[in-house]
């Protein structure tokens, strides 16, 4: 089992790396739309590649209104 | 018409395979003008049949297959007009798009849709009419219709409903959640997942092995497993004309044309 810690970093990672923006950057209170500057069609591109990566399901409602690396990690991490 | 370049999509038949593309900014929302390129599509289609085997349908877009019925026009056009003739003119549209998309559904072809990024709404609904769905890893599919308070009105329901079991209908239907490529997969709504920008190549494999086979055994095949729900289509055309004209789909539609948030494609 992941710790939240965890879950959390490789959210961070896989963000980074998606979105071509520096790792060291990125915090997990973060705001994502803000930071990575991304918009609702890239939003849901980042949730698909991350239920790809962690094999979960993420319904919308449940990340609908979440905007924050941080919360994110405890919606996924309730799932793993 | 062996080729044909629209405003919104463009067609070719080579090598016995029809390939259709959609190719309308920024989604492939399906209003009017896709609606026309979609007919006179139709309006060819027994001419292709006759020379060709199988039928690829795709997207250019980048952000996806189609982000589904273009609601700014709905809209729009629904301000324009009376609840009655807004409720006859939404019941006139959708007379027309099922007459394509059931023509689609019908073609005695051996039809693909090569999906990625988002399928939602009409779009899901335009790709139900293919016998095989080929879903690019990051594809997502949904109906987020009751959302704006309305039902999917593209022959969505009967169609998925033919194809897998009613529990996930209802699932995706009753939550309007949308579902990825695996997820689709695994309901038996997808027949095959590809890596990601490679559903088109993998649909272009497909068709060519469904190219080996006797055409008219083919065609007698799919005839015999994939009946049209006419029953189904006439009554969702009833039932989704009977809930437009209600002022609380006015207002899910207001919302979700004036909305700026970080959602716009979930109502």
């Amino acid at each position: 089992m992941k710790t939240i810690e965890q879950t959390t970093d490789e959210i961070l990672n896989l963000a980074a790396t998606h979105f071509k923006y520096p790792r060291a950057d990125l915090q997990p209170a973060d705001d994502f739309y803000k930071k990575l500057g991304i918009d609702s069609l890239q939003a849901l591109e980042l949730l698909t590649r991350l239920e790809n990566h962690f094999g979960v399901e993420l319904p919308d409602y449940e990340v609908q209104g979440v905007s924050d690396f941080h919360t994110l990690a405890t919606r996924i991490q309730a799932r793993l | 018409m062996d080729d044909y370049n629209g405003k919104t999509l463009s067609w070719r038949l080579a090598d016995g395979i029809v390939e259709l593309v959609l190719d309308r900014p920024p989604a492939n929302e399906i209003g009017l003008a896709m609606l026309e390129d979609l007919e006179l599509f139709v309006s060819s289609l027994s001419a292709l049949e006759s020379k060709a085997s199988a039928f690829i349908l795709y997207s250019k877009q980048k952000a996806g297959f189609s982000a589904g019925a273009d609601l700014r026009e709905l809209y729009e056009q629904a301000q324009r007009m009376d609840a009655s003739s807004a409720g006859k003119g939404v019941r006139e549209f959708l007379e027309r798009i099922h007459a394509v998309l059931n023509r689609l559904d019908t073609s005695p072809l051996t039809t693909i849709a090569a999906v990625h990024g988002v399928c939602f709404g009409g779009g899901f609904e335009l790709a139900l009419t293919c016998d095989l769905i080929i879903a690019d890893k990051m594809a997502r599919f949904c109906f987020p219709e009751l959302r704006l308070g309305l039902i999917p009105g593209f022959g969505g329901i009967p169609r998925l409903k033919r194809d897998i079991g009613n529990a996930v209908v209802r699932d995706l239907l009753l939550t309007g959640r949308s579902i990825n490529a695996t997820k689709a997969l695994s309901a038996g709504l997808v027949s095959q997942v590809a890596a990601e920008g490679e559903a088109l190549r993998v649909a272009r494999s497909t068709a060519v092995q469904t190219t080996k086979f006797d055409r008219a055994t083919a065609a007698a095949a799919k005839r015999f497993i994939k009946p049209l729900p006419a029953e189904e289509l006439r009554r969702e055309i009833d039932i989704f004309s009977d809930l437009f004209t209600r002022p609380a789909v006015m207002e899910g539609l207001r919302r979700f044309v004036e909305n700026a948030g970080p959602h716009p494609y979930l109502p």
